[in-house]
């Protein structure tokens, strides 16, 4: 899933390893959310969205409206 | 390897005592028979001996699926899981027809672990071609 966790991260200056103990998970995890690899489940989407004081949809693109925006 | 969580080392500390329960109970196992010290259906028991660790193997895989508390480490497992689990039962099916149409000879069925544990191998291959990580 599209995401701005990268964008995110970089503006406060983490890297993927100080996010990923901040959010108690592996710098892998991490990676692969960025990347889009891997979708997290939605408990750990919540944990991210709080750790940023976001709503998840400002940080999770949702595949639905990005088609519709391609059309 | 990707990482060494708290649950991971757990599985390792459990495969190690596993791994030495099957290696004394083989070696005894094997010794009294060999020796004709058991009779009745106390040889039944003993047989079966050396197969609990081995089913313990399989207890602590899934003792290590629930406590893993990293959702992606965790699924990067159970795709291994899965890819042994495949793997071994169409080794097996096909060694089974093969075997029925005497092509080959029977096998020991204690061998389809080592053949799960090798499915885990192309597990990790896997995850690595698909998702840049081995998994465990």
């Amino acid at each position: 899933m599209e995401n701005r966790l990268r964008v995110l991260r970089a503006e406060r200056s983490w890297s993927q390893q100080d996010l990923a103990e901040r959010l108690e998970v592996s710098r892998q995890s991490v990676n692969a959310i960025e990347t889009g690899k891997y979708d997290p489940s939605l408990p750990l989407a919540f944990r991210i969205a709080e750790l940023f004081d976001l709503p998840i949809e400002e940080i999770f693109v949702s595949p639905a409206r990005r088609s519709s925006k391609a059309i | 390897m990707v990482m060494k969580t708290e649950a991971w080392k757990r599985y390792n500390a459990r495969t190690i005592w596993v791994s030495l329960a099957y290696a004394v109970f083989l070696i005894g196992a094997v010794f009294g028979f060999k020796h004709h010290l058991f009779a009745g259906p106390v040889r039944y028991v003993v047989a079966v001996l050396p197969a609990l660790p081995i089913i313990g193997l399989f207890v602590a895989m899934g003792r290590y699926l629930v406590e893993e508390q990293d959702e992606y480490v965790r699924m990067l497992m159970v795709r291994q899981t899965l890819w042994a689990s495949g793997f071994a039962l169409s080794a097996a099916t096909i060694w089974g027809f093969l075997q029925n149409f005497d092509l080959i000879g029977p096998v020991d069925g204690y061998w389809i672990v080592v053949v799960w544990y090798f499915g885990l191998g192309i597990g990790s291959v896997a995850n690595k071609l698909s998702l840049g990580d081995g998994g465990c």
